[in-house]
């Protein structure tokens, strides 16, 4: 790289600057980032908390503890915060914004205020949902009708507010688009770029394309319960399976939504750990576009027993199946760039291996879901819940964990404590591996998901789950009250602690508002690790 | 390409920018109407003879008044952005505010149409026909008073002198999404009014 | 089938679902072993002993071979498993001729079931062992799950459509059916049971007229009354003491005074409890939902005079 390992610093950086007017008006896309990182870890925090005391209602068979109605709307209200106001927005608004122009070498992107503007966009729509809850709803996050059109909860303004989501989520990604394609740095070519662009463009290429129909499915849900238009009501004509089209038509690529830029980051952390080059850059680049294209063709894998016709599944099945090849060459690659390298198991480190063991399970089991006469047998039971809490939060939840282990010097000027970061990673990972293999194990015995009382013979694995679950909220706490720790009081950062190539470490810890003092002319790809004097293939 | 050193400090970066901005949008754009275009063909292909007699109810008169009025207006924005382009900021704010005029038009006829609608009983909720019609004349009719929110907020900027013969991309943005506005009626048309 | 493997797989056809289970299951264990067992011993192989020997790694960045061939082998083992999953679904759904059809309607929270010669039945399926059994499935309100894990079969039932689903049961037993898409409050109490009979039973059952449960010789009613609550679903909604659910709580009901919707009272007396059964909307208890569907029709007189004598004996 072209640029000085450090440069001069101006003390605190982008976080100069105090009072709320600073960040509440602010175009630096950075503070924007931060905004997002904190609102979407709250969230993350509240949708737990939902999590945890569905895991306690599940020790018994009977309702305990609340009646089956609570357990309902808080299964509803921990999936719907989870999904929409953590993990699609989190890596992508949080990470995505602080780290893709000072990974291309830009000032900024290319739209700064519709960026300040989809964040308050976004508070619109969480304000909005949380009006939803004086009349909280128990549909479900996936709101299938003609349920979610007939009961008597508040979905037409939930309908509105996750709309408004939606629009933060199009604004997002169509800033990303034009800043990725305009604003690289002199020298940038697409191929030096890191791979967590790739990931992230590929991401924003699916924000845009998919979030529009699931806009017009709420609007139409919302519109049956205002208006009684006819699309979904069986009385009326309508065809309650198409809100099941409708809905996974975004559904399903949003998955992907969650999972590209968590392996971007991936991608980024597993070479400067390993101090080799990432092994195979253009299949690992080409291979994220290729998993958003497929990804929008296999959204009825949701829908095998919803009265498809056999052809209709057959199609879906085969497509389905070739998704999973480009996530392999994934894999694949990353465990053949620690070949021959020379590793070290820092937090980020040990949260970027972690997604690849966790994110192989979740994925090795999707085989299962997407062939057809065990998807019949699997559908709606807990080996569902258990795959995609392996894929989310194993996949995903994980590589945020590494980016944000990985970022914090850079975004703080701050150190974590290492110590402390490994012992929650530890907890993290006995407790998440606890708390969900044994709903592999409840699902194949056939125990249904979204039942807040079961039959005797599923306890001993949800018993066993609560403990991990439990296990693994220790180890959560312990990472964020690691990380709070490490803002109040940590010792200082250097600009590069990682010895990292990739531009956003040529800067200072924290960076200055305009980034670069300089744009810099970029002569080399970010992943020259180790010496020339190997054979390079 | 990769940009030069200014980033987007630069004007030929900044209105490259613009444009794609504007074209990805209109993207979004494209599958918001088009998941409704899925749900009309769905249905179409569903209740043929539903679709046959509802359509023939609709008042065709008023919407070829329509298609006229919007494809009038889209000629009214080329001429603006044309001006524009010759750095005639007057001639831009009178073309671009005949096109608002238009556009208020079209939605008084949108209105007529619907309170016709509603006169002889024929409601949303009344079959998917029904839906259907007010559902996406409505979504258009939105996208019509958002058009010429831009199109004001173009007026505006003109008028604070703010364009020139070499800057203007406001002005050329804002006629781009009002042709797409016009665009979405031009396939809305012959699918609800026209086709039997 | 008593396949070791089979898990209590009740039908052949379950039997081969369980095979491409176990199938994928090895397959998806062995990619899996070989991915993390050659991470794991990288990671501990090459990770850094001398802190300052970091950059001596070789600069390797790719080998075109390798990548064609890790695109290419999993391409052929999903096909291979897309193939196989394909084959034993497209058996499950071409049903077998000679079939017993039965209709089953789920409706907020229980099954309605039907049979060809009229004779219905709430939450309780009977069929004969041996032959293959057709389920007609519909919905009245919103969509609903047609479970039999025992079977590896699941279909939903949707409002407005009839789906379809058919099983050929081995052997007499009972086994579970689970509603499986959420529909509301009492979505994990739509516990319904399939009855498979041996060719014999089933021929003495059809020959007599039976409703929910079986008739016995001098039973007391009370007794009855406690059985027929359970199987037709009465006890999915009406708690007996215990946790509040979607229906007023039977436990010292009877004789006290109900206040209902709209501000008048009743003594919940014989007939009050009656009319509750057959005619749930006449009266509406205050602060419950109107959403009890009538027994009229699907409770014999006899079986509505037991269960008023059950819910006499909650005290």
């Amino acid at each position: 790289m072209a640029q000085a390992a450090e440069e001069p610093g101006s003390g605190r950086g982008y976080l100069a600057e105090s009072g709320w007017r600073s960040w509440a008006y602010t175009m630096d896309h950075k503070r924007i980032g931060v905004m997002y990182l904190y609102t979407t870890i709250a969230f993350f925090f509240i949708g737990g908390i939902f999590a945890l005391l569905l895991r306690l209602e599940l020790l018994s068979p009977q309702a305990k503890y609340f009646s089956d109605h609570t357990y309902n709307i808080f299964f509803t209200l921990h999936g719907s915060m989870m999904i929409f106001l953590f993990i699609i927005p989190a890596i992508p608004s949080g990470l995505g914004n602080f780290f893709i122009p000072m990974h291309i070498g830009a000032r900024d992107v290319a739209f700064p205020r519709i960026n300040l503007a989809s964040y308050w966009v976004f508070v619109a729509g969480f304000l909005v949902v949380i009006a939803s809850l004086v009349s909280p709803m128990d549909t479900g996050w996936t709101f299938y009708t003609p349920y979610s059109a007939k009961t008597g909860a508040a979905v037409a303004t939930l309908s509105f507010g996750i709309f408004l989501l939606g629009m933060s989520s199009i604004l997002t990604g169509l800033n990303f688009i034009v800043t990725i394609h305009k604003l690289r740095a002199p020298g940038m070519t697409w191929h030096r770029l890191p791979l967590f662009i790739w990931g992230m463009y590929s991401t924003s290429i699916i924000q845009v394309v998919a979030t529009p129909v699931v806009g017009v499915t709420f609007l139409l849900l919302a519109m049956e319960r205002l208006l009684g238009v006819a699309f979904f009501d069986p009385a009326k004509g309508g065809d309650p399976v198409l809100f099941q089209h409708f809905f996974w038509f975004y559904s399903h690529p949003v998955v992907y939504v969650m999972i590209l830029p968590a392996m971007g980051i991936i991608s980024e952390v597993i070479p400067v750990f390993s101090r080799k080059p990432i092994f195979g850059y253009k299949a690992i680049a080409y291979s994220s576009l290729a998993i958003a294209f497929l990804g929008f063709l296999v959204w009825g894998h949701h829908m095998f027993t919803s009265g498809m016709s056999p052809l209709a599944n057959a199609i879906f099945s085969f497509l389905t199946f070739f998704v999973a090849v480009p996530t392999a060459v994934k894999v694949f690659n990353w465990i053949a760039t620690l070949y021959k390298g020379s590793i070290t198991f820092e937090s980020p480190m040990l949260y970027a291996l972690t997604f690849i063991f966790l994110f192989a399970v979740g994925g090795l089991t999707g085989p299962f879901l997407g062939a057809l006469a065990t998807d019949v047998q699997l559908h709606d039971t807990y080996f569902v819940v258990a795959h995609f809490h392996y894929t989310m939060m194993g996949g995903t939840v994980m590589g945020f964990f590494a980016g944000l282990h990985y970022w914090f010097p850079k975004m703080t000027g701050k150190m974590v404590n290492e110590k402390i970061a490994r012992i929650s990673w530890a907890l993290v990972f006995v407790g998440f591996n606890v708390a969900f293999f044994t709903m592999f194990i409840a699902g194949v015995k056939g125990m249904p998901r979204r039942y807040a009382e079961y039959l005797p013979k599923f306890q001993v694995e949800n018993v066993i789950s609560t403990v991990g679950a439990a296990i693994l909220a220790v180890g959560i706490g312990m990472m964020f009250w690691n990380f709070l720790q490490g803002l109040r009081k940590g010792p200082p950062a250097p600009g590069n602690p990682w010895r990292a190539l990739s531009l956003e470490w040529q800067t200072p810890s924290p960076p200055d508002t305009e980034n670069f003092h300089e744009i810099p002319v970029v002569t080399d790809w970010p992943y020259a690790y180790g010496t020339p004097k190997g054979p390079a293939a | 390409m990769s940009a030069p050193h200014e980033g987007h400090g630069d004007p030929r970066v900044a209105f490259e920018s613009a444009k794609l901005g504007l074209w990805t949008f209109l993207a979004t754009e494209v599958l918001l109407f088009g998941a409704l275009f899925t749900a009309y063909a769905v249905f179409r292909a569903k209740y043929p003879a539903l679709f046959h007699s509802e359509h023939l109810k609709l008042n065709r008169v008023l919407g070829t008044l329509n298609t006229v009025v919007l494809i009038t207006s889209s000629l009214t924005v080329v001429l603006g952005v044309d001006a524009i382009r010759r750095g005639k900021a007057r001639l831009l704010e009178r073309y671009y505010a005949v096109t608002i005029v238009l556009g208020a038009v079209f939605l008084c006829v949108k209105y007529i149409e619907w309170t016709g609608e509603f006169h002889h009983g024929r409601y949303p909720d009344s079959n998917i026909f029904f839906s259907l019609y007010f559902m996406m004349t409505g979504l258009h009719g939105i996208h019509v008073i958002l058009g010429m929110g831009v199109l004001a907020y173009v007026v505006v900027l003109s008028r604070r002198g703010r364009f020139s013969g070499e800057y203007h991309t406001p002005a050329e943005v804002a006629g781009l999404y009002w042709h797409f506005v016009d665009l979405v009626w031009i396939y809305l048309l012959p699918l609800l009014y026209l086709i039997g | 089938m008593d396949n070791v493997l089979a898990f209590g797989a009740a039908s052949a056809q379950a039997a081969r679902v369980d095979a491409l289970f176990v199938m994928i299951t090895v397959i998806g264990g062995f990619f899996f072993f070989l991915t993390q067992g050659m991470l794991i011993y990288f990671a501990v192989r090459y990770r850094r002993r001398l802190p300052d020997r970091d950059n001596e790694t070789p600069r390797i960045t790719g080998n075109h071979l390798l990548e064609f061939f890790w695109v290419l082998i999993p391409s052929i083992v999903v096909v291979a498993i897309f193939y196989y999953g394909w084959r034993v679904y497209t058996e499950q759904r071409i049903p077998v001729g000679g079939a017993t059809e039965v209709y089953v309607n789920a409706r907020q929270w229980l099954y309605e079931i039907k049979y060809p010669d009229g004779r219905t039945a709430i939450n309780e399926i009977r069929v004969p062992a041996g032959r293959p059994v057709k389920f007609i499935l519909s919905a009245s309100d919103v969509i609903h799950g047609f479970y039999l894990p025992d079977f590896r079969v699941k279909m939903d039932m949707i409002p407005g459509r009839v789906t379809t689903l058919w099983v050929e049961p081995d052997r007499p037993g009972r086994y579970q059916i689970f509603c499986t898409v959420y529909c509301g409050t009492g979505h994990s109490n739509m516990l319904a049971q399939l009855v498979v009979m041996s060719p014999d039973a089933y021929a003495e059952w059809s020959a007599r007229h039976e409703e929910a449960g079986e008739e016995k010789e001098h039973e007391p009613l009370a007794v009855r009354g406690a059985r027929v609550a359970k199987n037709a679903g009465c006890l999915n909604c009406h708690p007996i003491g215990g946790a509040a659910k979607v229906g007023p709580d039977w436990k010292g009901l009877f004789g006290s005074n109900v206040p209902l919707e709209g501000g008048a009272s009743a003594t919940a007396d014989e007939e009050y409890l009656r009319e509750s059964i057959v005619d749930p909307g006449a009266r509406i208890v205050k602060g419950f939902p109107n959403v009890m569907p009538t027994y009229k029709t699907t409770l014999s007189k006899e079986d509505v005079d037991a269960v008023v004598e059950y819910i006499k004996t909650l005290k």
